[in-house]
């Protein structure tokens, strides 16, 4: 690791007046997770690793019923799907944290810096994803909302400027009659990365026989996190059914496009694509009848 | 749940006393290689090939010696020449640092040693290498195609033991005969043949290799290390280095796992020739990115196995040809596998061809019975397909043909007294396989395996203290509980409680020659050499008695612990007391034993595995498993499990996900803990262990060496119940998800 | 060139001051900088728990967290697990069940099953995989760190009810 400064700033004020005067040459540590290996490797060599764990806001963890949840930029995971809220509204985010590494890098790491990273297989963002959230970008005297689906545009790059930063996720309220859930396959049961990953959110009509909205996105199977759009488009109004979740998972996989490497063959993801939507979907549906 | 029969006949051996160096490994105190520390230690790193064939047009390296903070650098130049051409002496230098070409990613090539670690590999950046690029040979196929670039220029094929003319990537190709293999096939009522291949894959020990060496103005070398064998160690310095082994020490600390990894040397001459330059002692650890690309890791190749067989179950041919990836340079396992290929089985007629071959992967060492899974993987599916062919039990059928004493091993020895037959009776009358495994998708496969105890020298020795407690002195490094069967053994012979003895592991100055830990002989042979210790001490500390009491030697008996003599019933005194009067009777005591045993017998193992497959994701889940071995005696029954355990979730991880995964361009691009994908807590069942106890007539406890059998039959056992979870046979490992999902899909 | 900065810290309930410079590790300055080798190292980038320690009550692996983030913090690593020369009952447990071969992952086990019971007294066999799958064992096969770790809580209820 080639030699850099460091520094714990303890207001968003000065963490930003940091990264005006120097944002190009700085590095943002929430975790660490993520960053650290890369200074290792040095494929990442700041002068500067500017430590976002003492500044208040981005510690913020909160739920209201109107708007939603903010989850705070440097919360750790574990803080995250420990919380009451998270666990009884947003299981689909315990889905994704507690699976991120194992216990010890869930002690450190966060969902911020999961998105910041933004790695195709990145566990929490199709979450995110599918539900809405957006990204709460702050610079000195600018801040501004991105959708979280818009917010990466290539592996390991997203749409932060050099003088910014994230602040805040925040999640809309949870809609009735609806749920989300996210798995991915891997080949060892923990430790390891997503070969594929599938959020999905379904709302149902108040009967709970046809779909009213339902958003897939897919971890692992393109350059960024992908939102399937087609299947919202398709499964909307549809009955239910065994026939259209099917479907649905075969335009995962067309809409996918997965690469081969160590993690699996480009045809070996695009069979999974289709097997975990189909799972994810049940479950979700599960989840809203469960509720 | 471990089920030894035999009635209780020793007093220390069998029972779990706590390890002697226990304490200290749950406290965090015990030294291993990383640990060293001493005044004036720099640090090491090294530069390394990112290419996996090239010449060497060039290498500066002026600007990291300019660095501040940078010590010494060293290359291939600081190496002693090679005058006599000694090629063996010419390829062990080679791997240590690159001469004229680099012949694997993560090859040597300098070393520099600066104040801390980071300067150090900052300092590597600024070394410059001017390669020529040549194109890689990345498998035994196509190294064994003769239009392939050649990699050793000048060296030749050997071929039934005699040099060749022929200049090609085969390093060796060799053969064993027995009977008349035609006649053999042409007796069969069936023959099933397939070619079983096989990736790299590495041991995966936790604790990077590390050294520290020190080269003092007076010539004399000291290296403190984590390591499978000090002595070998010292040969190789030796060799290496050209200087004599009376002027190399080398200090074992404690060693955080080897499975045979950790028997060659790799930084350790480049930190004894950087602190030759620098004056100070010069530490070096790898990264794990060096442990995987820059050790040796276990070949992949492949297994072509004929079987041939009567309707009713006897075999009568058996033919294999085994190419084994030797790595950039000779010595790949072939050898040992060949002879493991059909160890198992009795029959007349055998033919087996072995190749070894040179490919641009790093030179391979010694992982866990080498060679014998890669053939394994072969002949017991071969063997399982038969069975299920024939309708035969596939425990019946191996029992059917099951070597006994006085069978041939293909290369001519006779089997002495083995445990096959009770390690596949143990195997069917087990809680796992009387229990019927039902539901879809699900499968049993049994495998069994073999490997030898290898023998080798040992030295111990054994002073007797006044309190009664004697110090148990070895060379023997304990990867995984041997001071405590060692001691074990010297308590059992002496007859004293297993308290009072205290071993200690000593550096290569301090104890006769001992060998590697490793070809199953550390319990074997430095447990027999501390029994002759033991018996050493028991007969001066007899002679001692019947001096004290002036009876003849010959009358003083010692039994249960206490001296006695038939001259006078009323003499009688314990250990303990005679150990208090040596002071005053002609001085202390010290016992020594040292052995270099020979036709010592070999480990028998079996697995029996229950998976289920998610056919939709190709995943499989080992449900129940149970490892049986056959340890000849167990000294320590919990360390004995351990071996089993510990060897069947190594065995587990190479059949189902482990691999040096390359891409085109001969990088290995998983060489990480997390890519790799060894087992966690949450990828294995329970393992359930059977203790199978037919003892080894040459040792005094009749000790089998139980490290390394139980790798082999896990994997066919995965492969076999795979078959019967799936109905299709797997040719190829690992047998990961992606593979299960194609194969599903063939033939739909 | 390198500038060093000041840390100070509580390690095992000790004040304990340190120079580091930022890009060193935790467990770099544990063992190269105070000269507490106990805490190990085997892949340095947080795959196998090796220098698992607990740091403000939570499991780290302290080669993914900074010397510099440590000021002001409380550590626990595998030193102060003992009490004094009285070994902890997840040590002793680690012992009788013979939970090491080569040990070299055990400080990091006994530190993750330390903080596991913790939180959880009475884990299942499933949640002890669960809670120490980031802690790589090669020599094992995990069968008897899963048990020595149902001792452990055995031990410590024991310990707690007597
Ligand atoms: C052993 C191991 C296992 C892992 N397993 C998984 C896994 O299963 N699934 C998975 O998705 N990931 C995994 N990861 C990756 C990593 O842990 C996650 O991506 C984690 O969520 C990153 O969070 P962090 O807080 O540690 O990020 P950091 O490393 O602190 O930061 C990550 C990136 O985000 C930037 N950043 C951080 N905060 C901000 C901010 N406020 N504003 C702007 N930029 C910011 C940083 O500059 C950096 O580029 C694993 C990592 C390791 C070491
Ligand atoms: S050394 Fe930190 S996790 Fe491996
Ligand atoms: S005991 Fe060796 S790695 Fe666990």
């Amino acid at each position: 690791m080639k030699y850099v400064d460091y520094e714990r700033p303890t207001s968003l004020k000065s963490a930003l007046d940091i990264l005006s005067e120097k944002g190009d040459v700085t590095k943002i540590m929430a975790g660490g997770t993520d960053i650290l290996v890369k200074l290792r490797v040095r494929s990442e060599q700041p002068d500067l690793l500017m430590d976002s764990k003492e500044i208040p806001e981005l510690n913020e963890l909160s739920f209201n019923h109107d708007t939603g949840l903010t989850i705070g930029a440097a919360v750790p995971l574990y803080k995250l799907y420990a919380d009451a809220d998270v666990k009884k509204y947003y299981p689909a985010l315990v889905d994704s944290t507690t699976i991120i590494g194992g216990i010890p890098i869930q002690g450190r790491a966060t969902v911020g810096g999961n998105l910041c990273n933004s790695a195709p297989s990145a566990d929490s963002i199709p979450t995110l994803i599918v539900l809405g959230a957006t990204a709460s970008i702050q610079s000195s005297g600018k801040l501004r909302e991105v959708p979280v689906s818009e917010f990466c545009t290539g592996p390991g790059s997203n749409v932060l400027k050099s003088n910014e930063m994230l602040v805040t996720i925040n999640v809309p309220a949870p809609a009735d009659n609806s749920a989300a859930h996210y798995m991915r396959f891997i080949p060892r049961n923990e430790m390891d990365i997503a070969v594929v990953g599938v959020g999905s959110y379904v709302k149902l009509n108040a009967s709970g026989d046809k779909f009213e909205s339902v958003n897939v996105s897919l971890a692992s199977v393109a350059p960024t996190p992908l939102n399937v759009t087609e299947i919202s488009k398709f499964l909307s109004g549809k009955d239910v059914n065994d026939e259209n979740i099917e479907k649905a998972g075969q335009l995962a996989k067309e809409a996918s496009k997965p690469i081969s490497d160590m993690r699996g063959t480009a045809e070996y993801r695009q069979h999974l694509c289709s097997v975990l939507t189909k799972r994810s979907i049940n479950k979700s549906i599960e989840r809203i009848k469960g509720a | 749940m471990t089920n030894i029969k035999e009635p209780k006949k020793y007093e220390v051996i069998g029972t779990r006393p706590l390890r002697p160096d226990g304490t200290d490994k749950v406290t965090g105190r015990a030294i291993y290689g990383g640990d060293f520390e001493m005044t004036g230690l720099i640090h090491g790193k090294i530069l390394r090939s990112p290419h996996p064939h090239a010449r060497i047009k060039s290498i500066n390296y002026d600007k990291a010696l300019e660095l501040e903070g940078v010590i010494a650098v060293v290359t291939a130049d600081d190496l002693p020449v090679n005058p006599d051409g000694n090629i063996s002496i010419g390829y062990s230098r080679g791997n240590i640092l690159a001469k004229d070409k680099v012949l694997y990613v993560g090859h040597a090539i300098a070393g520099v040693a600066a104040i801390d670690p980071h300067i150090a590999e900052e300092a590597l950046d600024l070394i410059e290498v001017d390669y020529e690029l040549l194109s890689a040979v990345m498998n035994v196929e196509e190294a064994m195609d003769s239009s392939s670039e050649i990699i050793h220029e000048n060296s030749f094929m050997k071929e039934f033991g005699e040099m060749t003319v022929t200049n090609n990537n085969i390093d060796e190709h060799f053969q064993h005969k027995m009977g008349n293999i035609d006649k053999g096939f042409e007796n069969a009522d069936l023959i099933v043949e397939g070619k079983y291949s096989t990736v790299m894959v590495h041991q995966g020990y936790i604790e990077p290799q590390a050294a520290t060496a020190l080269w003092r103005t007076d010539g004399s070398l000291t290296v403190w290390n984590s390591t499978q064998g000090s002595f070998p160690d010292r040969d190789e310095l030796s060799n290496i280095l050209d200087i004599p082994i009376s002027k190399i020490k080398v200090v074992p600390l404690e060693i955080g796992g080897g499975f045979g990894g950790k028997i060659p040397i790799y930084q350790e001459p480049v930190a004894a020739l950087l602190s030759k330059k620098a004056g100070n002692p010069v530490k070096i650890i790898m990264s794990r990115k060096e442990v995987f690309e820059s050790t040796g890791p276990t070949p992949g190749g492949y297994t072509w196995v004929k079987i041939g067989v009567k309707n009713d179950g006897k075999i009568t041919a058996m033919q294999s040809e085994l190419a084994f990836e030797a790595g950039a340079y000779p010595g790949s396992p072939v050898g040992m596998g060949s002879l493991c290929v059909f160890a198992a089985y009795k029959c007349d007629n055998q033919l087996v061809d072995g190749y070894d071959v040179i490919v641009n992967k790093p030179k391979t060492a010694a992982y866990r019975a080498p060679g014998s899974p890669n053939a394994a993987f072969g002949t017991e599916q071969v063997i399982d397909e038969i069975s299920q062919k024939l309708g035969i039990d596939p425990i019946d059928f191996r029992m059917m043909n099951a070597i006994s004493e006085g069978d041939r091993r293909v290369d001519g020895p006779k089997f002495p007294v083995n445990g096959l037959k009770q390690v596949l009776e143990s195997m069917k009358n087990s809680p796992q396989y009387q229990k019927k495994l039902k539901g879809s998708n699900k499968g049993r496969g049994i495998a069994v395996g073999y490997w030898f105890n290898v023998g080798l020298q040992s030295s111990c020795s054994i002073t007797v203290n006044t309190d009664g407690t004697v110090n148990l002195i070895e060379g023997s490094t304990d990867i995984g509980g041997s001071r405590a069967s060692i001691a074990m053994q010297a308590a059992e012979t002496l007859q004293i409680p297993y308290d009072s003895v205290n071993p200690s592991i000593v550096d290569t100055n301090t104890v006769g020659y001992t060998a590697v830990t490793g070809g199953s002989r550390t319990t074997f042979s430095t447990g027999y050499a501390a029994h002759l210790a033991a018996e050493d001490v028991r007969d001066q500390m007899i002679k001692r008695a019947s001096e004290m009491w002036g009876v003849p030697n010959d009358s003083v008996v010692y039994s249960k612990g206490q001296f006695s003599s038939d001259a006078d019933p009323e003499l009688s005194m314990s250990f303990k007391e005679l150990a208090s009067q040596l002071e005053n009777t002609g001085g202390s005591i010290a016992g020594k034993g040292s052995i270099n045993p020979k036709k010592v017998g070999g480990s028998f193992a079996g697995s029996i595995c229950d998976l289920e497959i998610d056919p939709d994701t190709g995943k499989s889940t080992i449900l129940d498993f149970t490892a049986i071995q056959d340890a000849g005696k167990a000294i320590h029954p919990s360390y004995v499990e351990g071996q089993m355990q510990g060897g069947s979730a190594q065995g587990i991880g190479w059949a189902l996900n482990e691999e040096y995964f390359y891409d085109q361009n001969g990088i290995m691009n998983n060489s990480s803990l997390l890519d790799y994908r060894m087992p966690t807590s949450l990828d294995l069942p329970d393992i359930n262990t059977i203790i199978v106890e037919v003892p080894d007539p040459t040792h005094p406890y009749g000790v089998r060496g139980v490290g390394e059998a139980n790798i082999v039959p896990p994997i066919p056992a995965i492969a076999n119940a795979m078959k019967r979870a799936s109905g299709k046979r797997f040719y190829n490992l690992p047998m990961n998800p992606p593979a299960v999902i194609s194969k599903l899909n063939q033939d739909l | 060139m390198s500038k060093k900065v000041h840390v100070q810290t509580i390690i095992n309930g000790e004040d304990v001051e340190f120079l580091c410079e930022p890009r060193q590790s935790l467990l770099e300055c544990l063992r190269d900088v105070i000269g507490m080798t106990g805490t190990k190292e085997g892949c340095n980038d947080g795959n196998c728990g090796a220098c698992t320690v607990i740091l403000e009550g939570r499991t780290v692996t302290s080669c993914l967290v900074l010397g510099v983030e440590v000021d002001g913090k409380e550590l626990t690593t595998i030193e102060g697990i003992a009490d004094g020369e009285k070994l902890h009952p997840i040590q002793t447990a680690f012992l009788e069940n013979a939970a090491l071969q080569c040990g070299i992952c055990t400080p990091g086990f006994i530190i993750a099953t330390k903080s596991l019971l913790d939180h959880n007294p009475d884990p299942s066999e499933y949640e002890i995989r669960w809670w120490l799958a980031n802690n790589l064992c090669r020599c094992t096969g995990y069968d008897k760190i899963v048990r020595a770790v149902q001792e452990s809580a055995k031990k410590i209820k024991a310990q707690a009810g007597g």
